[in-house]
């Protein structure tokens, strides 16, 4: 009896500490996968909020642009609107109308044309008085509110704007997302900005990195390297806006002065910071990379009768070229990524770039300065969504190339 | 070597030029390596250098436990302390069991298969992916879809998803230094998988984990951009009473006064501390992380 009452126990127990050990295992296979998740999560919110861009109007919400009914033109696209509403485009014959002056026209005007009072208590006059407007001048360009549209619409026409397009985006020189009544979404200037500002700061970080690498690996005693490993550690630790107040508070002024600039805020500046912000990632790799060369190598080279420096060159170096890819790599993936620091330090100008020594704003920077402003689900938000787009795609091209180049040096040896 | 006189004589006088001149780049080359060396190690000296002279002068026991006053251009960094520290503590509380979780399935369930190859790879990406990008991630799924709007609870779980490659890494490591022989004499007494893994693997591998946690804890206190769209505030008079209140936090008040705050010249000093602030907590986490691992390897040899 007490027997069999203890045996029963005892296989409930091991079944019980069975089914723990399965529901343990689940939650670490679950967590496993984690990160494959996020990764996919991330992918599904920036696509899908990003690529509303494309579906959103080209002129602001809820607005359209009409013309005088006898204009032949159908079609604007959102730079020839920005142009004309900012007196640069005059006549029609430049988008492909009559030879006859462009008066752009807001719906704001409506207040200078006719009276308060003329609109009626409710403004229900309103929709006829724009009609007039919009009818009694063959240049027009008017931009309406939809919900003040006459209900009949034979004296005037609506000009169609469409959505914003592909090209819009990535072949736009503009980025004037606030501007009414076409927003301006040219991503072109911000990223070449921040492959421009990244590749400089690789192009002065790399000589620097390289040196210490090979310094660290071949030449550095074990008491220099136990200086040097931690000091390249808290390199890397330092939080990327300290990084961009120093900028700001001491490679700014000093850039301005060295070179006599009227701002200090420039791509130069960017590029300082972020080089000094690349180092730790190159200086590491490429070290690793280095000191992998075997020690039968350098060996048979020595012993060849070559120096030291030679076998550093002929051998080490080429042998690791692989890794010192994958660090410069790397060390672009930083330098493209970064926010804080850049931001603080490169004026922010939205233009494409052109020297060194001019304002310039990069894809993260603008990201960080803009999205606090920009209202949820607009065309803004999505814009910005997308530029999040295209700054995951780079890394990620960069973390598999990263990883495809180092593949191929296990791969050699 | 290939000039045109070739007696015996110029050919020995040429071998040993040959050996000067490389002899002679060798020493240029080293010294301009060496040279090099020191120029890192010197810029370092010098961001520190700046940041500790100048912020020296402001840190004091007021300047870490009072309010920001007139206009954030006096008074201390007290809530942007407690906020930072709130948002390390709620990031921690997700990525660290997460990590570890993930770690002792990469190491211990399927080691080298194809799952792990593509979990780690896919890791390796995560780390690499921006911060601002994790910002916008935030942003969209935990501030405005799961509506937490900006708060302690969205931040911090953007930057735990932004620290999980490095406590999943860490811990992986970590794991991997333990012996098999450990895993082997464990079973061959009987245990479980699981009491391998909790009784023997765990307790061995721990302090190595341990110092994952504290560089994500490095990590989180000076990320700004995760934050900037998902927990902070400008300026807030009060302390954050429950997990879905705004907070201050240290490298998004710097960022702050250091670029628009009311008067940026007055600003300066509050600046320079709340650099020092961030600096020396990154310096301490390191020192931590660094002081563990030896003691740790002392241990093992």
């Amino acid at each position: 009896m007490n027997t069999d009452k203890q045996l029963k126990f005892r296989n409930t127990a091991r079944r019980g500490a069975k089914w723990l050990e399965r529901g343990v295992e689940g939650l670490f296979t679950a967590s496993g996968w984690v990160s494959i998740v996020i990764v996919l999560l991330i992918t599904i919110f920036l696509f899908k909020e990003g690529f509303g861009l494309f579906q959103s109007p080209t002129v602001e919400k809820g607005y359209v642009l009409c013309v005088h009914p006898s204009n032949p033109v159908e079609r604007l696209n959102a730079s020839q609107i920005k142009h004309i509403f900012d007196y640069e485009t005059t006549s029609w014959s430049e988008v492909g109308g009559a030879d006859l002056e462009i008066r752009p026209f807001r719906f704001e005007e409506i207040f200078d044309y006719y009276a308060e009072e003329e609109f009626g208590p409710d403004y229900e006059f309103l929709p006829d008085k724009l009609a007039e407007v919009v009818a009694g001048d063959e240049g027009i360009l008017a931009f309406l509110p939809e919900q003040y549209l006459p209900a009949d619409r034979s004296g005037i026409k609506i000009v169609e704007a469409g959505n914003i397009t592909v090209t819009d985006f990535f072949g736009g020189r503009e980025w004037l997302p606030t501007s009414t009544p076409a927003p301006q979404f040219g991503a072109l200037p911000l990223i070449l900005g921040t492959l421009w500002v990244s590749f400089f700061a690789i192009l002065i970080a790399l000589p620097l990195g390289m040196g210490v690498a090979i310094y660290m690996s071949e030449l550095a005693g074990e008491r220099m390297r136990k200086v040097l490993k931690p000091a390249i550690e808290l390199l890397a630790g330092i939080p990327s806006v300290v990084y961009g107040f120093f900028g700001l508070v001491v490679i700014v002024p000093l850039v301005q002065r060295a070179f006599d600039l009227p701002v200090g805020e420039t791509a130069f500046a960017g590029c300082l910071i972020l080089a000094i912000m690349a180092l730790p990632t190159i200086i590491t790799v490429a070290e690793d990379a280095m000191r992998n060369t075997p020690l039968a190598m350098r060996e048979a080279s020595l012993s060849l009768g070559a120096t030291q420096w030679q076998t550093i060159y002929r051998v080490v170096i080429p042998y690791a070229s692989s890794g010192i890819s994958a660090a410069i790599v790397l060390g672009i993936g930083r330098a493209v990524g970064e926010t804080m620091a850049v931001l603080m330090v490169t004026g922010n100008a939205a233009v494409m770039p052109t020297s060194l020594f001019e304002p310039i704003r990069t894809i993260p920077a603008t990201i960080a300065a803009e999205l606090g402003e920009a209202p949820a689900g607009g065309a803004h938000y999505q814009s910005l969504f997308l530029l999040g787009c295209i700054l995951f795609l780079i890394t990620l091209v960069i973390s598999v190339s990263a990883e495809l180049i180092s593949k191929k040096q296990r791969q050699a040896v | 070597m290939e000039q045109s006189k070739e007696n015996e004589f110029s050919l020995q006088l040429k071998a040993s030029g040959y050996r000067l001149r490389t002899r002679m780049t060798q020493q240029v080359a080293f010294w301009t390596i060496r040279l090099l060396g020191f120029v890192v190690v010197g810029i370092l000296v010098w961001i520190q250098g700046f940041i500790i002279v100048n912020g020296a002068g402001v840190l004091s026991w007021d300047f870490l436990t009072q309010a920001p006053t007139e206009g954030m251009t006096s008074g201390g960094i007290f809530p942007a302390i407690v906020g930072t520290l709130c948002l390390v503590v709620g990031s921690m509380v997700f990525a660290f069991p997460l990590g570890v979780m993930a770690g002792i399935y990469m190491n211990e369930y399927t080691k080298d298969h194809w799952t792990v190859r593509l979990i780690r790879v896919v890791t390796n990406n995560l780390s690499g992916i921006p911060s601002i990008v994790f910002g916008l991630f935030g942003m969209a799924l935990f501030v405005n879809t799961l509506g937490f709007g900006d708060s302690i609870i969205a931040g911090s779980l953007t930057l735990g998803l932004l620290v999980l490659p490095i406590v999943i890494r860490t811990t992986e490591e970590a794991l991997k230094a333990v012996p098999d022989s450990y895993r082997s004499g464990s079973v061959a007494l009987g245990a479980s998988k699981l009491q391998t893994i909790f009784r023997v693997i765990l307790p061995s591998a721990f302090p190595n984990i341990i110092t994952g946690l504290i560089l994500a804890i490095g990590r989180v206190s000076g990320e700004t951009a995760p934050i900037l769209f998902t927990a902070v505030a400008y300026f807030l008079p009060k302390l954050p009473t429950s997990i879905f209140d705004q907070v201050m936090a240290l490298p998004y008040h710097l960022y702050v006064i250091a670029t628009s705050g009311t008067d940026i010249e007055a600003s300066r000093p509050i600046a320079y501390g709340t650099a020092l602030v961030l600096i020396i907590i990154v310096l301490a986490m390191n020192l931590l992380a660094s002081f563990i691992r030896k003691r740790v390897s002392r241990k093992q040899r």
